[in-house]
């Protein structure tokens, strides 16, 4: 069963319509997903997911949520979904019992009657329940956040960037979280700026300036990645990099954690890099293959250099 | 039923757990009516006189003893030269010049009239109205008394005389406090209401938790109830201490009934707060909010009949008054405290404040959108 389905949605905003926040969306999420948006800040994430939690109206095009249409039906979809903005949005003069009970009783509903869901998370804050939620550090928060979204039991979750901002340990074990909720069946579509945090979802969306690049399983998105791509190194690194991007050869080089990326053009041989880290020996120069990760996909996505190959991949994206 | 029991629950809590809130609502009151009608006094004391006096005679000093004896007078300067009680004026040392020019004694023992020049800086023009008038008013009385010395009454009076006497009904002594604090409590309310109810709500978009309950199937108007009610509840807890600090402070007990005034008072702060709420769904955050109530408090006050009698509003302004839910309030305050009124002698204010209620509760529901 689809569990969220987007046709064709518009949304701009300006008075002369001028800003494309969404262009032409259209995907489907299947019941029981982890759904990852990924997308650079200001791609349209944020306006998405307001649509499909009923608070913004599209332009044009249709979405529904557990098969309740977003304009018609928003009652009905207001029972069954849980939203967490990005922004930090609980009674920070309130205590974290007193919120998660508030959001309880709002849904006509008890703490009790959903503590099974909601207990891995809440137990980690419960020993703080008497604190007011403007005092908790950022990751309580977050989970405070979730507990409140989840309160309900929705079934289907939306995140807005649950991670930003939060440390790293903190990430880890938010994604943990949500793992097991996917295991209680919760459709959970969940945004985020991180690339690294794209493998833990079952499909991604990458999403720019309002348009879907691709949209895939972690590994169908790497696996598309259609050039050869390898590590370059040397003590130079700032000289290596502008001197490497101008071999014919390559389409294009950015730095990538301790390496360059070097991403070779389609077809063509590592002949003339293994060439260049030669002659760079003096400064250690070396060179391996790297496997291309969600990151080297998105940046090849986003190049407008290499227009012809995000042709080849959305043409795949849609299939 | 439930879901508003915990919005009001949640409501309370906030409010009793925010200092500044309590601050406002129990000391804005207490120092308002104990500092403003002592302030807002409309008897003009201590007036700037400067008198020219050309004459140096009897008459002339029993004349300026006559004005500074009056009390609304202090005589800052004394000449003989006009240029120098003028350039007085111009040091903003005096306000009011009298002139006794040369001869006049002579003139009105001989002649049997006298002129005398009065000259107001108009600056001020309460000042200067009210001034002039005082004035006139003792020129006007040792006149008579001069004239009473001399004239040798015959049997019947020569002239016919009309004596007006006047009585102050509703307020006898004229206590300008009784006719004040009213108005001002009238005020008080009026900014507890609508500040407390607006800035509320933004609040709840600034920090962005109307995000999060607009996404729940609460109701709107659970929501707005959920808003009004404690609010509702905290004016009528003003209104309490402001009776009592007027009855403590100023012994104004109220002629007419205190269950007139409190049904009243429910009735406008139902009013009131829903000009709060349709503030705060026009305002993104608390600036906009109190920058769009300063602006709309500044004309109630003004256009409210508090400080200048409506009667005497041009024709034009008397209109934007009977839009102005204040001056109905004020007016049932003062009529209820001071002349006893009884419901039934403010039904049409009553039915017409209902209408604002209705009306700005209405728009301010109908303007708050669950979604943009």
């Amino acid at each position: 069963m689809t569990a969220v389905a987007v046709n064709n949605i518009v949304k701009t905003y300006g008075k002369k319509k001028e800003v494309a926040a969404l262009y032409d969306i259209s995907f489907e999420v299947p019941q029981g997903e982890l759904f990852g948006v990924i997308g650079p800040d200001g791609a349209g994430k944020t306006s998405l997911f307001r649509i499909l939690t009923t608070l913004l109206l599209a332009d044009s095009g249709s979405a529904t949520v557990d098969g309740f249409d977003v304009v018609k039906d928003y009652k009905a979809i207001r029972k069954r979904v849980g939203y967490m903005p990005g922004k930090f949005s609980l009674y920070p003069d309130l205590s974290v019992e007193e919120n998660l009970n508030f959001f309880a009783t709002i849904f006509n509903t008890s703490i009790e009657e959903n503590y099974e869901l909601i207990k891995d998370i809440y137990i980690q804050i419960e020993p703080f329940k008497k604190r007011k939620a403007g005092k908790l550090s950022g990751g309580m928060k977050q989970k405070l956040a979730l507990s409140c979204a989840l309160i309900h039991r929705p079934s289907v979750l939306f995140l807005d960037e649950p991670t930003t901002g939060v440390d790293a340990v903190s990430r880890k074990e938010f994604w943990e979280m949500l793992k097991g909720l996917k295991q209680q069946g919760i459709t959970i579509l969940v945004s985020t700026p991180y690339m690294d945090e794209a493998g833990l979802c079952d499909r991604v969306a990458l999403v720019q300036n309002g348009k879907i690049l691709s949209i895939n399983t972690p590994q169908g998105v790497v696996q598309e990645f259609p050039y050869p791509l390898w590590a370059i190194r040397s003590d130079k690194m700032l000289a290596l990099q502008r001197e490497a991007a101008k071999l014919s050869s390559v389409q294009d080089i950015y730095p990538f954690g301790e390496y360059h990326h070097v991403v070779l053009k389609k077809g063509s041989t590592a002949a003339q890099l293994e060439e260049f880290i030669q002659a760079h020996q003096v400064d250690n120069a070396e060179m391996k293959t790297a496997t291309p990760d969600i990151e080297d996909c998105f940046i090849a996505l986003m190049k407008p250099s290499i227009d012809t190959a995000t042709d080849s991949l959305n043409e795949n994206a849609s299939k | 039923m439930r879901t508003l029991k915990f919005l009001l629950q949640k409501e309370f809590r906030q409010i009793f757990r925010d200092p500044s809130i309590l601050r406002i609502i129990l000391v804005m009151p207490v120092i308002q009516l104990l500092i403003l009608p002592w302030a807002a006094d409309y008897e003009m004391k201590n007036i700037k006189l400067a008198v020219v006096d050309q004459d140096h005679s009897e008459y002339s000093r029993q004349l300026i003893n006559k004005i500074t004896s009056s009390g609304y007078f202090t005589l800052t300067s004394y000449s003989g030269s006009w240029e120098q009680s003028l350039e007085q004026v111009e040091r903003d040392k005096a306000d009011l010049i009298l002139q006794i020019p040369l001869h006049f004694e002579q003139q009105l023992v001989k002649e049997d009239e006298a002129a005398l020049f009065m000259a107001i800086n108009a600056i001020n023009g309460v000042k200067a109205g009210l001034g002039g008038a005082y004035l006139q008013r003792i020129i006007g009385e040792y006149n008579r008394e001069v004239r009473m010395k001399w004239i040798q009454f015959p049997r019947f009076n020569p002239d016919t005389q009309i004596e007006v006497t006047s009585s102050n009904w509703f307020n006898p002594l004229m206590n300008y406090k009784y006719f004040m604090v009213p108005g001002i409590l009238v005020i008080l309310l009026t900014m507890v209401g609508t500040n407390l109810s607006a800035i509320n709500i933004v609040r709840e978009k600034e920090i962005g938790t109307i995000e999060q309950i607009n996404v729940t199937p609460i109701k709107k108007y659970h929501f707005v109830l959920g808003k009004l009610i404690p609010f509702w509840i905290l004016g009528l807890v003003v209104l309490t201490i402001g009776l009592t600090i007027s009855r403590l402070f100023y012994g104004i007990i109220p002629a007419g009934s205190f269950i007139t005034i409190y049904i009243f008072a429910a009735v406008y702060l139902l009013a009131v707060l829903g000009l709060g709420l349709l503030i705060s769904t026009h305002s993104a955050n608390q600036q906009q909010a109190m920058l769009l109530s300063f602006f709309l408090m500044m004309i109630f006050i003004l256009l409210g009949g508090l400080y200048t009698s409506i009667d005497s509003m041009p024709e034009w302004a008397k209109w934007i008054t009977r839009f102005n839910p204040v001056s109905y309030f004020i007016e049932v305050m003062r009529m209820v405290i001071l002349k006893g009124s009884t419901l039934v002698d403010i039904k049409m204010h009553l039915l017409i404040m209902c209408g604002f209620a209705v009306g700005l509760n209405g728009w301010a529901v109908w303007s708050y959108r669950k979604r943009s």
